[in-house]
């Protein structure tokens, strides 16, 4: 009678998240709202990037923000001060967003007729990458300090993303990043990814990366 | 890092299934882990000793089996299996083209659990 028995259960730990997620790019679609996920380390120029970004796509294209950090509220500042919707979610110690976070950050949001909302994710390029956050595009920045062997060592977060954006171009002549070596490994792991070479300081490549924004918002809204 | 929500996650999971079926206790529970997971096997068991703690699950066991790196190859169809990220696109041995459609090492899963 007190034996031990087994029960069969047989359930996606994720399951949760990944429904969550699935509702939120359905409701974003409905509303024509591409929704692009920001993911990098901290400190390889997220923010720089969404106020270059804002700037180029002012008059054109109608853009939102959802910032999330650990702790601070610095980044909304930042963005908000440009004149751009934004808010800030706290994620309180945890390293990523949820699609419950970014489900959250929507609401939170006062106007719903963006035709562009961009999420910065936790500087971190661990975590971010298991959890679905509902976006329509994956995008993560690698900045050329941090040197060309990340995607051997965080392979997950690089097959993961439809582009990657190398920041911080000016730099490349102070240091032994090999930039055909790292494109090797990346397109190695993704064929699929683009990837632009940019620097948010001189403003280097940034047309390129705005130009592939403006082509997907437009073929998000016909679809 | 996350395995607290994916241990919290678990812990939801094995907890409804406990009810379900009338269990005083869960010993173990199986787990299948893909293994492009960055989730560790220790880690993920000091969080579950924490969230599980007064929980009919307190002291229950992780048994973390971790299921392989799949490939189908688009070209001739066949499936193969790699052992880490770094292969994912290496050319398919059956064929030599490089287009390959992962099918699993991603999964986190709960199989079964060992209950009294």
């Amino acid at each position: 009678m007190d034996g031990v028995r087994m029960i069969e259960v047989k359930e996606e730990i994720m399951a949760d998240n990944n429904q969550v997620a699935a509702g939120v790019r359905e409701r974003l679609r409905r509303q024509k709202t591409m929704l692009v996920n920001l993911m990098s380390s901290p400190g390889s120029g997220k923010t720089s990037l969404i106020l270059k970004t804002a700037q180029a796509l002012k008059g054109s294209i109608k853009l939102g923000v959802i910032e999330a950090d650990i702790e601070s509220k610095v980044d909304a500042e930042k963005v908000a001060a440009q004149g751009i919707p934004a808010v800030q979610l706290r994620t309180g110690g945890f390293c990523h967003l949820d699609a419950t976070m970014v489900t959250q950050g929507l609401e939170a949001l006062d106007k719903k007729d963006f035709d562009l909302l961009i999420i910065e994710n936790v500087g971190n390029l661990v975590c971010p990458a298991e959890f679905d956050t509902g976006a329509h595009k994956n995008v993560m920045i690698l900045s050329v300090p941090e040197g060309d062997d990340k995607p051997i060592k965080y392979p997950l977060m690089f097959s993961i993303c439809d582009v990657l954006l190398v920041n911080k171009i000016d730099y490349l002549s102070l240091s032994d990043f090999d930039m055909d070596v790292m494109r090797k490994i990346v397109l190695a792991l993704n064929p699929e990814i683009k990837i632009i070479e940019i620097s948010c300081k001189t403003g280097a490549g940034i047309s390129d990366w705005v130009d592939w924004l403006k082509k997907e918002v437009t073929a998000f809204r016909r679809a | 890092m996350h395995e607290l929500p994916v241990t919290e996650s678990i812990l939801k999971i094995v907890l409804a299934h406990a009810e379900k079926n009338d269990v005083r206790r869960v010993m173990t529970i199986q787990l299948q882990v893909g293994r492009l997971s960055h989730l560790e096997d220790e880690p993920m068991q000091r969080y579950f000793d924490y969230v599980s703690r007064g929980t009919l699950a307190e002291g229950a066991k992780l048994q973390i089996e971790r299921t392989p790196i799949r490939l189908t190859c688009n070209a001739c169809a066949k499936i193969y299996t790699v052992d880490d990220a770094s292969q994912i696109n290496i050319p398919c041995p059956h064929c030599g083209k490089k287009d390959v459609t992962l099918i699993s090492g991603r999964e986190y899963f709960i199989k079964n659990m060992e209950v009294m």
